[in-house]
C-alpha cells in the first residue's frame, strides 16, 4: 500500500520517578493519546493545570479513521491554540448527495451561516489531526506527554488514585489526584473501575477504505443506497487531504472480515466503483462493526471518562470525535475550579449530568441513522426503500432521508448550572447554549467574539449598566466586556445573535456556554448565578 | 382523540376497488413498497403529530 503519510516516532524517555524510584502525586493524568486525550492535555495546560499524558504507543493514530471535524471542535481548538493548521491542511466543505441506485435522491448544504471563524466542518486524516497537536503540546511546559507508558493497575483511594505503569523499563508506580480516561473504545480503565457500557451492538459489517487518486469529484458527501456498482448496500465517498479519499462500502452481516480484508478482494470493489480507467492506490484499509452505548456514569470516583471510552457511535455523522472534544471542554475548567478550591468535588457531578445528557442525544440521533442505513426488518427496509423513491419527486419525503446526521453541539437546555430565563429574549442563546461567534473590533482590528471570552467566567455586557465594572462578584474573578467599548459589534451581528438591542447581560461559563442572561444588572442575581454555576447552589 | 375514525369516504366500494386495483398488477415485494409509500404520503398530508400517534397506536391493536 502507498503511503502520502511518514508516520512519525515519539522518543520514549524513562520518568524522573521510574528511575529514583520516587512516587511523585500529580494533579491530572491523562491516559491516552488520541485526539481526546491530546485536547484534554491542552485545555489543561492552557487553564494553567500541569498535566501527565500517559500513551501506550509512540505514534499517531495508523490510518485515518475519525475524518470529518465539525465548527465547534474546531472553535474548542482554536481556544487552545491548534485549529490553524487543522483548518489550512483540511479540506473544507458543506455540499452532500444522496443517491439511490444510479439517481440523485437528495441533495444537501450544511448551509454555512456567515460570520463565523470557524468552518462548518473539515475533512482530516487523524493522522495530521493528532500531529498538530502533539506538536502544540512540545511548545507548553506544562503537559508531560509520555509514550510507552502502559497502564496495568489502577487503585482509587479516596482523595487521589494509584497507577501501575509499564514502560520498557519495567514497572513503576505513580499517584493522581484526578485521572481523564480517553483511552478509547476498549477502555481497560473502564474495566478496571468496573463500570459498565451497555447499549447496541450492529452485526452489518462495512469496508472503509482510504484510496489515493487524482480525481475532480467535488468536496462534498455522496452516498449511494443500493448502487449499481455495489448492489444490494450502501457506499460513501469523502474527500480527504493529500488527495486522499475515503470510501466506506457496507458489506451486510454474513461478510467474513478475513477475507474482505484482503487488498485482492478490496482492489475490484474500488475498480466497479471507480472504472477501471482511473489509477487509484490502496493507502489503508479496515473492516469493521460498529455500536452505539454509553458508560454508566462518565465520573467514577476521582477517574473521569471522556471520549470512545464513555460513548460509542455509529460513524454516520461524525459524532464520535466532534462529542469526544466536548467532553473535555465541559470538563477541564470545572477539574481547574476544584483543584483551586473555588468549587467543591459535587462540580463534577454536573460533567456527567451535562455530557451523558448529550451522550445520549448523539446515541439517539446515530441508532436513528443507522435503522435507516442498515434496516433491521423487512417492514423498516420497506419504509426506508419508500423514502428514497419518494424523495426524487415529493419534497416532503427528502427530511426523512438519513444517511448521517452531522454533528452539532447538544445544548445543556436542563442543566441544573443554569439558571431560568426570567426576562424575554429572542434568537438561540439560551441558558445551556455554546455561545454563537461574531465578528467584532477590537483595538480597531478585526478580530471574533469568541476570541475574547475569558478563561474564567465573563459577562458579556450590551448597553449601560451602572456599576458592573466596579462591583465585586463573591471573589470570583470575572472578565467583563462590554460591547461598544471594550470590542466593537461593527456589523451588528454579535447584538442580533444575542438579542442585545435592549440591553442584556450574559454570564458566560468558561467553557463558553450560556450560564444566565438578563436585561438589567443586579449584582444579587449575578452571584447567584454564579453560585449555581458552580454547582453549589 | 384527534383522530376521526368516523366514515369519512362518500363510496367505500369505489375506493376499495380503486386501491386494489392499483396493485393488481404488482409482485409481493412491489406491493409492500407501494402500501410504504402510501402512508408515508398520508402520514406527511395530515401532518398532525398527535393524528398521526393516535393512527399508529390504532393501527397496532391486535
Amino acid at each position: 500500500m502507498q503511503s502520502t503519510y511518514s508516520y512519525p516516532e515519539f522518543d520514549y524517555t524513562q520518568s524522573y520517578e521510574q528511575l529514583s524510584g520516587k512516587i511523585i502525586r500529580h494533579p491530572v493524568v491523562v491516559i491516552g493519546a488520541g485526539p481526546i486525550g491530546l485536547t484534554a492535555a491542552l485545555d489543561c495546560a492552557n487553564r494553567g493545570l500541569k498535566v501527565v499524558v500517559l500513551d501506550d504507543n509512540n505514534t499517531v493514530s495508523i490510518g485515518s479513521r475519525a475524518v470529518c471535524y465539525a465548527k465547534r471542535a474546531l472553535e474548542i481548538w482554536n481556544r487552545l491554540g491548534c485549529a490553524k493548521p487543522m483548518v489550512a491542511k483540511g479540506i473544507n466543505w458543506h455540499n452532500g448527495k444522496v443517491f439511490l441506485r444510479e439517481t440523485l435522491a437528495y441533495e444537501f448544504d450544511l448551509l454555512p451561516e456567515e460570520d463565523h471563524q470557524m468552518p462548518a466542518m473539515i475533512n482530516l486524516q487523524q493522522y495530521y489531526l493528532e500531529e498538530y497537536m502533539v506538536d502544540r503540546c512540545s511548545d507548553l511546559d506544562e503537559v508531560d506527554l509520555r509514550w510507552k507508558h502502559k497502564v496495568i493497575h489502577l487503585e482509587q483511594h479516596d482523595d487521589h488514585s494509584v497507577l501501575t505503569i509499564e514502560t520498557p523499563d519495567g514497572q513503576f508506580k505513580l499517584e493522581a489526584d484526578w485521572i481523564i480516561a480517553c483511552d478509547g473504545a476498549n477502555s481497560s480503565i473502564r474495566k478496571m473501575v468496573g463500570a459498565t457500557f451497555i447499549g447496541q451492538k450492529f452485526q452489518d459489517r462495512f469496508l472503509i477504505a482510504d484510496v489515493v487518486m487524482k480525481a475532480d469529484y467535488p468536496a462534498e458527501r455522496w452516498y449511494w443506497f443500493d448502487p449499481p456498482f455495489h448492489p444490494g448496500q450502501s457506499v460513501l465517498l469523502h474527500k480527504q487531504s493529500d488527495n486522499v479519499w475515503r470510501i466506506d462500502f457496507q458489506l451486510g452481516r454474513d461478510a467474513d472480515p478475513e477475507v474482505e480484508k484482503r487488498p485482492e478482494n478490496i482492489i475490484p470493489r474500488l475498480k466497479a466503483m471507480l472504472g477501471d480507467e482511473r489509477e487509484f492506490e490502496l493507502e489503508w484499509a479496515s473492516i469493521y462493526q460498529f455500536a452505539c452505548r454509553r458508560i454508566d456514569k462518565l465520573r467514577h470516583g476521582n477517574v473521569l471518562f471522556a471520549g470512545d471510552s464513555a460513548h460509542q457511535v455509529s460513524p454516520f455523522g461524525a459524532r464520535g470525535a466532534n462529542t469526544g472534544v466536548q467532553d473535555i471542554d465541559n470538563l477541564v475548567w470545572k477539574l481547574k475550579l476544584v483543584l483551586d478550591g473555588h468549587a467543591g468535588n459535587s462540580l463534577l457531578d454536573s460533567y456527567h449530568e451535562e455530557r451523558s445528557f448529550a451522550a445520549d442525544d448523539n446515541l439517539r440521533v446515530s441508532t436513528s441513522s443507522t435503522d435507516f442505513i442498515t434496516p433491521k426488518s423487512n417492514g423498516s427496509r420497506h419504509f426506508r426503500d419508500a423514502i428514497l423513491e419518494l424523495a426524487k419527486h415529493a419534497p416532503f419525503a427528502r427530511p426523512f432521508v438519513n444517511s448521517g446526521r452531522l454533528s452539532t453541539p447538544t445544548p445543556y437546555i436542563k442543566s441544573s448550572l443554569n439558571t431560568e430565563d426570567e426576562d424575554d429574549f429572542a434568537g438561540l442563546m439560551s441558558p445551556g447554549t455554546n455561545c454563537a461567534d461574531a465578528p467584532i473590533l477590537t483595538n480597531g482590528e478585526e478580530d471574533w467574539f469568541l476570541n475574547q471570552v475569558g478563561s474564567q467566567f465573563t459577562l458579556l455586557v450590551f448597553g449601560r449598566h451602572e456599576g458592573v465594572e466596579t462591583a465585586n462578584y463573591d471573589n470570583v474573578p470575572i472578565k467583563i466586556i462590554r460591547v461598544g467599548t471594550d470590542i466593537i459589534d461593527k456589523k451588528g451581528v454579535l447584538t442580533h445573535r444575542y438579542d442585545g438591542k435592549a440591553g442584556a447581560i450574559y454570564l458566560i461559563r468558561p467553557d463558553q456556554h450560556i450560564a444566565a442572561r438578563w436585561r438589567s444588572f443586579e449584582i444579587q442575581k449575578i452571584t447567584n448565578s454564579l453560585g449555581i454555576a458552580l454547582g453549589s447552589k | 382523540m384527534k383522530l376521526n375514525v368516523n366514515p369519512m369516504i362518500d363510496d367505500p366500494d369505489g375506493f376499495y376497488k380503486e386501491l386494489i386495483d392499483s396493485q393488481r398488477n404488482c409482485n409481493d415485494e412491489e406491493q409492500r413498497l407501494m402500501n410504504a409509500k402510501l402512508i408515508l404520503i398520508l402520514a406527511n398530508h395530515i401532518g398532525d403529530r398527535g393524528v398521526l400517534s393516535e393512527a399508529i397506536a390504532l393501527a397496532s391493536l391486535r
